[in-house]
This record gives C-alpha cells, structure tokens and sequence, in this order.
C-alpha cells in the first residue's frame, strides 16, 4: 500500500462530488423538514416547546444526547487528529467519553427530578431566585455562544472542503443558509423537532462511521496491529503510536495537556444543552437510561474514531491531509473518498453537514429557554408572565440567537474550531459544575456561594483565555500581531476549576445569611425520590 | 393554555423536613451517596493516573506489548472499558438498591403520610 501515491487526485475528486453532496443534504434536509412539521402540531404549552412534553424515552433521548454531543468538532476533529498526531488525538476522545461518568453519577437524575425546563430551575431551588438565576443564566448563554460560534466556524471551514466554495462571499451564503434552517427547526419544531434531528443524525452519523470502520479494518485483514504499523509507516514515524507528539513537546504544553483533560472530563455534566436534554423524558429512571444509551453510542463511535484516524493516516497520509482545503477537518472526508468512491463521499459530508445544523439548533433552543424562562419569566416580569407569553419571547429570542450565530459564524470563520469547544467546556466546567454539585449535595450551600463562583468561575476563565496565547503572542493566536499574553496555557481548566470550587465555598462559609432548611430537605428529598417531578404532558 | 396551569403538584403541603428526618428516607440518601461519591472518586483518579501517564510516562506507554500494540492504547482503551462496566453497575445497583425504596417513600408522600399539621395517620404500624 504506498500511500503517497493517492494524493492530488483524491483533493480535486473532493470538489467534482459537489452536487452530489448538495443532492444528499438537501434529502436530510427535506425528510427533516417533513418530521419538524409533523412533530409540531402539538406543541402548545411550555413544557411542550422547551421540553418535547417530556414524551421521548430514554433510548431516543440518549441517541438524542448523541447527536447533540458527537459534533463536527467530535467527528472530524478527532479523526484529523489522530490521523496527523496519532495517539494524543485519541486522548481527547477518553475525556470526551469519561465524563459522562460524571452526568451519569452526580447530575442527571437528580436534575431531572427537581427542575423543570432548564439548569437555573435546579441551581435556584433552594437559594434565593434571582440573583442565582441571572448568575446561571449568563453562565448558560456565555456557554451556549462560544460553542454556538465554534460550531458555525466550523460550517465555514466544511464548506470550503466539501462544497468546493472557497470565497469568502460564497462561504457566507452557506452559513447564512445554514442558520436559516436551524432558526426554522427550533421556531417550528421546538425541543421535539430538534431532538427529532439530532436523533436522524446520530444514526446516520454512527452508521456512517460503522461502515467506514469495518471498510478500513478489512483491508487490514481486521487485525488492529497491521492497521497502526501501516500508519506509522505511512507517517515515518513510530511515535504516531505514542503519547506525546502533539502535547509532549514542552513542560508548558504537558501542564496545558492536563488542563484540556480537567476541562473535557467536568465540562460534559455542566454543559447547558447536554442538562436541558434530560427534561424531554419523563422520569428520573428515563433520565438514567438515556445517559447509559449515549455512553454506549457515544463510546462505540469514539473506538471507531480510532480506527478512522488511523486508517486515514495510513490510506490517505498526513500530507495529503494538511495540505487539503480544510486541513486537519478534510481525514474523514478524504478517507470516505478512498474507501467509497464519491456516494461515500457525499453521504459523509451531508451527515457532516447534519451535524452542525442539530448542534445548532440544541444550542439554540437552550439559549432561548434560558432568556425567556430565566431572564424574562422569572426576572424581568417575576413569574407573572403566563407560559404563552413566555414561549412567544423564547421564539423571538431564537430569531435574534440565529442572526447572531450567523454573523458570529461569518466573523469567527477560518478560527480554529477544536478551541472554541474546548472553552465551552472550560467555562462550562468553571461555572457551572461547582454550583451544580455543591446545591445538590452540600446542605450549608447559600446563595453567596453560589453567586461567587458561578461569577468568578466565569469571569476567571474568561480572562485567562484572553490572555493566552490563544488569543495573541503566537503565530496561531486570533491576534498574531499583538501579544498580551502572560498565561502560557490556552485551556484555563486547572485554573478556574478549583478556583470556582474554592469560591463556592468560601462564599458560602462567610455568608451570614443562612438558607431555609425547609427548601434544603424539599430539594434532597424530591431529587433522590422524584416527588412532585414534573410529568409527562398528556395530549 | 393546558397543563402547565395546573398547581405545580400535589405536594405542597408536603413537610420535607420530616421525609428527610425518616430512617426509609436516610437510608436512601446513605445508598445513593455511598455508591456515587467513590466510585466518582475511583474513575476520576483512575482517569487522571490515565492523563498523567500518558504525559509524564511516554518511555512506559510505548511499551509495545504485541504487534503494534502498546501499553498505552491497552490503557486507553481500558478507560472505554471501565467507563462501560461502572455504567452497567450503576444501572444493576440502583435498579436493586434505590429505585424500590424511593418508589416506596414516594408513594407514602403521595398518600399523604407526611402532611403539615399532624393530624394525619402516620403510616400504621410499620
């Protein structure tokens, strides 16, 4: 097998599939689209919009939750990652997948018991409402935004590779078309018509990656030893197989390597759109069950990652890769073309489309929940405001929510992708985690506590990344040419995670006003029994 | 505009702090957290020996074993397989262990043992 060979042929193939493509993404689009409407005729209460009436069951759920979570940054990323850094880009996927460990343990069932549409619901419980809700909802629409603009930026740079669309005019366009159909999934469809996305998605995408893996695992005779000596060879390089190409180099960049793994493992159970899925079932046991189907889905399709990047290293070559449009993203379009020919090609790439328009339209629907239920409902018109109205505001906030992401997606186009989901997770992990475990299990908890680190964990890990050299001082910096730079890692994790902790408690141990024990027992009590859980809504 | 009008639940006049004071409803929570809390503690420093090695240990990683195999992809992938199997025990211990005794209390509140007032039949002789 001389991979060398396969080259340039394969990089101008890329485009003539082009039609093809567009022909399987507008199928997607189209069937969706029928399944969005039919899913809408009885969206009418709140419950029903923000929380699918809370009728789906744990399997579709968890196949939901995969959808949502195996992202552009998940499929592609990774596989690129591996195929050009071999074993460091699979640590990514451990962390990705062992998290969930820590929404399965701590979070999920009891989040689904004592809230109700989303994360300010449960960390409010027992503290005092508005200042906890208006900390937990910037916290959730900061997360939603760096992850929403991660995944338009990626739009971006898909286009380029797989509709063969390099101008920055044309490259707009299909973003915008992109955030047009998403704003039409949620405005219509609610949360029953974007989890119906998400969950078409995830079959195709998982089948997609099953198929591809079983081709690459044949043509080494399915033995995974032949597979990662071809790739090395292929690469040159016997440390393909081993840790440390990409993050070993430096003591700074092994310290930065162990921030991403504290970020990545706390980040899942404390990202806004992951919890927010877990409403949409009816009962804490579905809840439970939803999170076992997406570990499973999820770790089976991270082993198939494994193979895909290795195979692409090995059938494609590192070279070839870097030096497609698209770059590192192009290993699993490109290895698709190897394997299958343009229809392999053009179903990849549409389900590669997919997967942005149904992490979008999740990430949407969990801002505008968290604007209109947290912000407008329950703090700007104190609770008076009936659910229509409500909902009216979380569809307005949608239309609002989808321009920005496409003007944020058109500015932020060309940015590196895999950061802007590694700072979601960050803030996420930052922010949010600490509050959420301390208000579930922690009886002395208060509201000081709860304003101080989900503010400072926020704040910490904000300016940390603005002064790193993700942000300027380096030459993949956002701003080459200024450098401001005195944090020398580009994740804040080990940083403001334990400081967020600390301030929690801390906050909490010089508060003076002590929290009412009735809502503490009320709120123990109803997440470990799932009394008085809201139910599902029977039309 | 349907349900969500209706009174949020039935359990408003609930009195948690007794429920949370039970020995049923202690021995839950003893359950719950006893099983939770270390096992969260196992997988997490498990996953970080895991990160460690694989920066700090690269010579003991590359170990090849057989083939091209080496120490840390059989690492790696047994943190697939343990994320896995502690998965499955979560799902068998709370099927067996929680979700009957939280069923029980549940429905002893909804027959409304534990109401404000004390003026209610406290659950007869159990």
């Amino acid at each position: 097998m001389n991979a060398i060979m396969v080259p340039a042929v394969e990089v101008a193939a890329l485009k003539d599939t082009t039609l093809l493509n567009m022909g399987i993404f507008a199928l997607f689009v189209a069937v969706t689209m029928v399944i969005v409407f039919r899913a809408s005729r009885n969206n009418k209460t709140a419950a029903d919009y923000y929380a699918a009436g809370r009728s789906f069951t744990g399997s579709q759920n968890g196949t939901a939750i995969a959808g949502d979570y195996l992202s552009a940054a998940s499929f592609l990323g990774i596989t690129g990652a591996i195929a050009i850094n071999g074993y460091d880009g699979f640590l990514y996927s451990i962390g990705f997948l062992v998290a969930w460990l820590v929404a399965l343990l701590l979070v999920a069932e009891l989040l689904r018991n004592t809230g109700k549409f989303t994360m300010a619901d449960v960390l409010s419980f027992r503290l005092r409402q508005r200042p906890v809700r208006i900390a937990a909802a910037l916290s959730t629409l900061a997360v939603c935004f760096f992850y929403l603009l991660a995944q338009m930026a990626g739009a971006g740079s898909l286009i380029s590779l797989l509709l063969g669309i390099s101008d920055w005019g044309g490259q707009a366009l299909v973003i915008i078309v992109v955030g047009a159909l998403m704003i039409m999934y949620v405005l219509i469809g609610g949360m029953k018509g974007t989890t119906w996305v998400q969950i078409i998605k995830a079959i195709l995408l998982i089948a997609g990656a099953a198929v591809m893996t079983a081709m690459v695992l044949a043509i080494y005779g399915f033995n995974l030893s032949n597979l990662l000596g071809s790739a090395a060879e292929a690469a040159n390089n016997p440390n393909v197989l081993n840790p440390g190409l990409q993050y070993g180099k430096t003591e700074t960049s092994k310290l930065d390597f162990m921030s991403l793994g504290l970020a990545l493992v706390l980040g899942t159970a404390a990202l806004p759109h992951v919890l927010m899925r877990f409403y949409t079932v009816p009962t804490a046991k579905e809840a439970r069950k939803s999170v076992v189907w997406a570990i499973w889905l999820i770790g089976l399709f991270y082993l198939f990652t494994l193979v895909l990047g290795y195979g692409a290293a090995a059938l494609v070559g590192a070279e070839t890769i870097k030096s497609a449009p698209g770059g590192v993203n192009s290993a699993a379009p490109l290895l698709a073309f190897h394997l299958g020919g343009p229809l392999l090609l053009g179903f990849i790439s549409a389900v590669a489309f997919a997967t942005i328009l149904a992490v979008v339209a999740g990430l949407t629907i969990t801002a505008a929940a968290s604007f209109a239920h947290d912000i407008y409902a329950n703090v700007i018109s104190k609770g008076k405001a009936d659910a229509g109205t409500e909902v009216k505001v979380a569809r307005r906030t949608v239309v609002v929510i989808g321009v920005l992401a496409i003007l944020g997606g058109i500015f932020a186009n060309g940015q590196n992708v895999a950061f802007l989901v590694a700072l979601a997770f960050a803030v996420a992990a930052s922010a949010n985690l600490p509050t959420i475990v301390y208000s579930l299990f922690w009886k002395k908890f208060t509201t000081q506590g709860a304003v101080w680190s989900m503010y400072g964990g926020l704040a910490a890990a904000i300016l940390l990344i603005t002064f790193s050299p993700v942000v300027s001082g380096a030459k993949t910096s956002m701003i080459p040419g200024a450098n401001f730079a005195f944090f020398p890692l580009s994740n804040p994790g080990i940083v403001s995670i334990p400081l967020a902790f600390f301030l929690g408690w801390l906050g909490t141990v010089l508060d003076k006003r002590r929290e009412d024990p009735a809502k503490q027992a009320e709120m123990e009590v109803r997440s470990l029994t799932g009394i008085g859980a809201e139910k599902a809504v029977n039309h | 505009m349907g349900n969500e009008a209706q009174p949020q639940d039935a359990t408003a006049s609930v009195d948690f702090q007794e429920v949370q004071q039970t020995e049923r409803f202690r021995t839950l929570r003893k359950r719950h957290r006893s099983f939770v809390f270390p096992m969260a503690v196992i997988f997490l420093l498990w996953y970080f020996a895991y990160v460690l090695l694989a920066d700090y240990a690269v010579a003991f990683m590359s170990t090849k074993v057989w083939g091209n195999i080496n120490i840390g992809l059989i690492l790696g992938l047994l943190q697939f397989v343990t994320t896995f199997g502690i998965t499955a025990w979560y799902v068998s211990y709370s099927n067996r262990k929680l979700d009957p005794i939280a069923a029980e209390i549940r429905n002893e509140i909804e027959g409304h043992e534990f109401d404000k007032g004390g003026n209610v039949i406290r659950g007869g002789a159990k």
